[in-house]
């Protein structure tokens, strides 16, 4: 049993380590086709959206459009505020704080 | 001569060091998500008889949300190690996206550098790191404040969970567990520069919550990303010659 750990612990190190050096290791090296270039200049914008998507409107894997779901209520005053202050510490506050208020009230 | 390189290499170490603070000071956002999030891992992790040691070995070495929380909870269901690795396997391929869009803005590091720098590469320093070199292009220096820090609040708060256990109670009221995502909505907002992007951030949010309905989490961001992407630069296309 200690030992199948282990294997898996490293294994997955592994796997992570390759899948973060590799793409670095070779893509910094060449030069990057014009439109492969601008095509991996929206992944930081859709990498970001898709994380947070799910967080938000999905509880459990279900749609949840609901006033139970607190990590939309939450997500309302916090879009709010990084829209208007675009200052992450702001919005941090904000989510945080909202997300604390939602817990205290039940 | 020697005077004035000593004062100038006197002066490089003020500005390296200087970048590398400013780097710890923008992981602070990211601590403040990692710690307790680490935290309940390490609880975790305790609860479903992983040693104190394993729980380090994995928040050093795997170093994934994701992947770790899966990983326990696999193996608290008994699951085989090859399907457990192929499971992560799944959800961390989305490493390798991040991995290539930072790669055109760190080409001046020689391949050492890389390969350290490499390992502090998660969502959250990937975000607050491509955030800035939107604005100018960073140094070695910057990268290694932000990715040590955030290295080590995970690592900090994995053990710190993994040795208090269950003590602590519930820490969900404190509200922090909403930390990393509004650190994301921060970051994905200064993103946004024009309509393209909206359009890209609006169908990548939309395919994740669809994926994620229809065939689970595990695929979701990187077929968002790589759909949403693609549209993006055929959008770019067709309004050039439009």
């Amino acid at each position: 049993m200690e030992k199948t750990i282990l294997i898996i612990i490293l294994g997955i190190a592994a796997l992570n380590y390759l899948f973060r050096v590799t793409p670095l290791l070779l893509l910094s090296r060449i030069k990057i086709p014009a439109v492969g270039a601008r095509w991996l200049g929206y992944v930081p914008v859709a990498v970001m959206a898709a994380l947070i998507t799910p967080e938000v409107f999905l509880v459990g894997g279900e749609p949840a459009l609901t006033l139970d779901n607190k990590n939309l209520l939450a997500a309302i005053p916090t879009f709010l505020v990084a829209v208007k202050t675009r200052s992450l510490l702001f919005t941090l506050l904000a989510g945080v704080a909202s997300m604390a208020l939602l817990n205290a009230l039940g | 001569m020697i005077m004035i390189d000593r004062a100038q290499r006197r002066e490089q170490s003020g500005m390296n060091r200087k970048e590398f603070q400013l780097g710890v000071k923008e992981a602070l956002p990211i601590v403040l998500g990692y710690f307790p999030l680490a935290m309940a891992f390490g609880v975790l992790a305790r609860a479903s008889h992983l040693s104190l040691w394993q729980v380090l070995a994995m928040s050093l070495l795997i170093y994934s949300g994701s992947a770790q929380f899966i990983a326990v909870g696999m193996l608290g269901a008994g699951a085989a190690p090859a399907s457990i690795i192929a499971a992560i396997m799944l959800v961390n391929s989305r490493l390798i996206l991040l991995s290539a869009s930072l790669a055109p803005h760190l080409s001046r590091f020689n391949a050492t550098l890389l390969s350290f720098l490499a390992h502090g590469l998660t969502d959250e320093t990937y975000a607050v790191g491509i955030n800035r070199m939107r604005e100018k292009p960073v140094n070695q220096w910057y990268l290694s404040g932000l990715f040590l820090t955030a290295h080590l609040a995970w690592v900090g708060g994995s053990v710190a969970g993994g040795m208090l256990g269950t003590l602590l109670g519930d820490t969900q009221r404190w509200g922090l567990n909403f930390a990393l995502t509004a650190m994301f909505i921060s970051l994905l907002i200064l993103q946004l520069k024009n309509n393209i992007t909206i359009v890209v951030a609006c169908l990548a949010g939309l395919l994740s919550v669809v994926v994620t309905c229809m065939i689970g989490s595990g695929w979701n961001i990187i077929v968002a990303t790589v759909l949403a992407a693609t549209v993006g630069v055929l959008v770019e296309k067709w309004k050039k010659q439009s």
